[in-house]
């Protein structure tokens, strides 16, 4: 469903992503991982339209969108998330939601928009009153809402920049558990961002990693923990520690 | 939405104003009350961006192109204000396009954008006085008398008329105000007041929708000049348009309330009152000392009444939001780091 080829982004003489291509089948969840500014975030901000490739392109559905606006991708079937969730805070939760509802849908129906809002606060586990204020959330419930905003456009594809940072285990276990049911109940294909590796080993079908700007690996979680090079980007190249993260990090992907 | 006992108090509100020329005739006073109609609506024009933070010193502009225009078209062409009026809302229009379309487009947000509109306010003031062959200049401009038919040239001796239409238009002016509160566009417009690429990553068209708002806004305040200028029938470059004006309106708002629907009417109320007690109390002797006031008072707003003085009253009255516990107030300041 999303095809991308040759994709380049510069700014100036430095090149943030250099040649990467990758597809994403329907259905399916793709983990997108690297060390900072590995070049994920520019990925995603490329495909949702945030900035402009600087060459390369991208399929979605069979048609071309890299370099139209956010606007136009958004409502082409494109949902997204951002890594430091990015509220409106002079709206109220419910407000939030309905927004994306009906602005992400081509701005059809009010009721429409706000009976999308009413499902993705309830998908999220989000209270659906209409007064709530965002100022009343936390950390976990400021990143549910940045995952209902872009649910209520009613998405085929859902860049999920998760950053799972700042949350505790528990937390981190149900945001997980969340995209999967996002997948599953709603049919909903997933891209997602993440630096943490554990926990998003145990959800995604297939795992993207990233370096420098480079594609270093990708394959299923198992053999991509395996992969030497993976290692090393993320731990360096000390072999005893560099054996004892890989069996760590099998024993998690395994114990789904 | 507009509950039973709010629905019943703008109903008698309403019925008293409507009632009001007739009972009480000083003509002094109704055209007191006149101006601040007048006024109040070309303050609401403004607020209907300026409360999404685009703030603009160029409606000056727009209420100069309003009541020149219009004024130009009778004298010249003999074109009756009813055709005059909507070209005149036309022009401005578009140069709200113009000016605004590639603002938009490029980003020009905050204190950019204000500069970009206060040359507009002052392009405008230039372009009248130095067309004095046929605006008079920084002389004034009046409008020929009507020889037949009153309504057709929209020229009225009796106040109460007058009155009434100001009435009309201070009306439109606030239910508009009220259409945009409560459609979907007054939620795209705070989010792209906050963050234009969340609002765009929520699918809104952030430069279609400011210019929108723009458009809405400017179109207001050119009928606004048109109105004053066919009431007061004699216009300079400095009572309807430039810098002074444009300064006027973004005071009357702030001081009134930006973000309440009277706020804009309630600083008219405030400014105009101001001016004619300076004017009457002190005559020649006080010239720009309202201006003086308003800067003082501005700068007084913003420091301790970001609301205004409306804004803060009904905020008082109404019920205070639950105070989020300590434990979430930490979480915000962790998920917000450097809020």
């Amino acid at each position: 469903m999303l095809e991308v080829s040759g994709l380049v982004k510069r700014f100036g003489g430095f090149t943030a992503v250099n040649n990467v291509s990758f597809r994403v089948d329907q259905g399916e969840i793709l983990g997108l991982i690297g060390p900072n500014g590995s070049g994920k975030s520019t990925i995603f901000n490329m495909l949702s339209g945030t900035l402009a490739p600087t060459s390369g392109s991208i399929l979605f559905g069979g048609a071309e969108i890299a370099g139209l606006a956010p606007h136009r991708i958004i409502n082409s079937g494109i949902g997204r998330t951002f890594q430091i969730p990015r509220p409106f805070r002079r709206l109220t939760i419910f407000e939030n939601v309905a927004l994306a509802g009906f602005y992400g849908q081509g701005r059809h129906s009010r009721v429409k928009a706000e009976e999308a809002a009413e499902r993705s606060l309830a998908m999220v586990g989000l209270p659906t009153d209409r007064h709530a204020s965002v100022d009343g959330l936390g950390a976990a419930g400021l990143k549910k809402l940045e995952l209902a905003k872009a649910l209520a456009t009613a998405p085929k594809l859902l860049l999920a920049d998760e950053s799972l940072g700042g949350l505790d285990e528990a937390e981190m276990g149900q945001a997980a558990d969340m995209l999967r049911n996002i997948r599953d109940e709603l049919g909903i294909t997933i891209i997602w961002v993440e630096h943490i590796m554990g926990v998003l080993m145990r959800v995604v079908d297939r795992v993207m990693v990233l370096d420098h700007g480079e594609k270093i690996s990708e394959g299923l979680p198992s053999a991509v923990a395996g992969d030497p090079r993976v290692i090393e980007v993320y731990l360096g190249t000390d072999a005893e520690t560099t054996q004892a993260a890989a069996a760590e990090a099998r024993r998690r992907a395994g114990g789904a | 939405m507009i509950g039973q006992g709010r629905l019943a108090a703008w109903g008698i509100g309403l019925a008293a104003l409507v009632a009001l020329p007739f009972l009480y005739r000083d003509p002094y006073h109704l055209h007191i009350l006149v101006l601040i109609l007048i006024w109040s609506f070309a303050y609401t024009s403004w607020s209907m961006m300026g409360r999404f933070g685009l703030v603009s010193l160029g409606h000056g502009g727009f209420m100069g192109i309003g009541a020149y225009v219009t004024a130009l078209l009778w004298n010249h062409l003999g074109l009756s204000p009813w055709i005059g009026i909507p070209i005149s809302m036309a022009a401005a229009g578009v140069l709200a396009l113009i000016v605004g379309y590639p603002c938009f487009r490029f980003r020009i947000t905050g204190h950019y954008f204000v500069l970009v509109t206060l040359a507009l306010s002052g392009i405008v003031l230039q372009v009248i006085t130095a067309t004095r062959d046929y605006t008079g200049g920084s002389l004034g401009y009046t409008p020929n008398r009507a020889s037949g038919n009153k309504l057709l040239a929209l020229q009225f001796d009796d106040k109460t008329t007058w009155y009434l239409i100001a009435l009309g238009v201070w009306l439109f002016g606030i239910v508009v105000w009220h259409w945009v509160d409560r459609s979907m566009a007054r939620y795209a417009l705070e989010a792209i007041s906050e963050d234009e690429d969340a609002a765009a990553a929520a699918g809104v068209d952030v430069t279609a929708e400011k210019l929108k708002i723009t458009l809405l806004s400017a179109l207001m305040t050119a009928l606004a000049g048109a109105i004053y200028c066919q009431y007061q029938m004699f216009i300079t470059p400095d009572t309807v348009s430039g810098i002074a004006v444009s300064l006027q309106m973004v005071f009357a708002a702030i001081v009134g309330g930006l973000f309440v629907s009277l706020g804009p009417t309630f600083g008219a109320i405030i400014t105009i009152l101001l001016a004619e007690t300076l004017r009457i109390g002190f005559g020649t002797k006080a010239v720009g000392w309202d201006n003086l006031v308003y800067g003082v008072l501005l700068v007084l707003f913003i420091i301790f009444l970001p609301k205004g003085i409306l804004g803060s009253l009904l905020d008082r009255l109404k019920p205070q939001p639950k105070v989020p516990r300590a434990h979430e107030q930490e979480a915000v300041q962790i998920a917000r780091p450097g809020a």
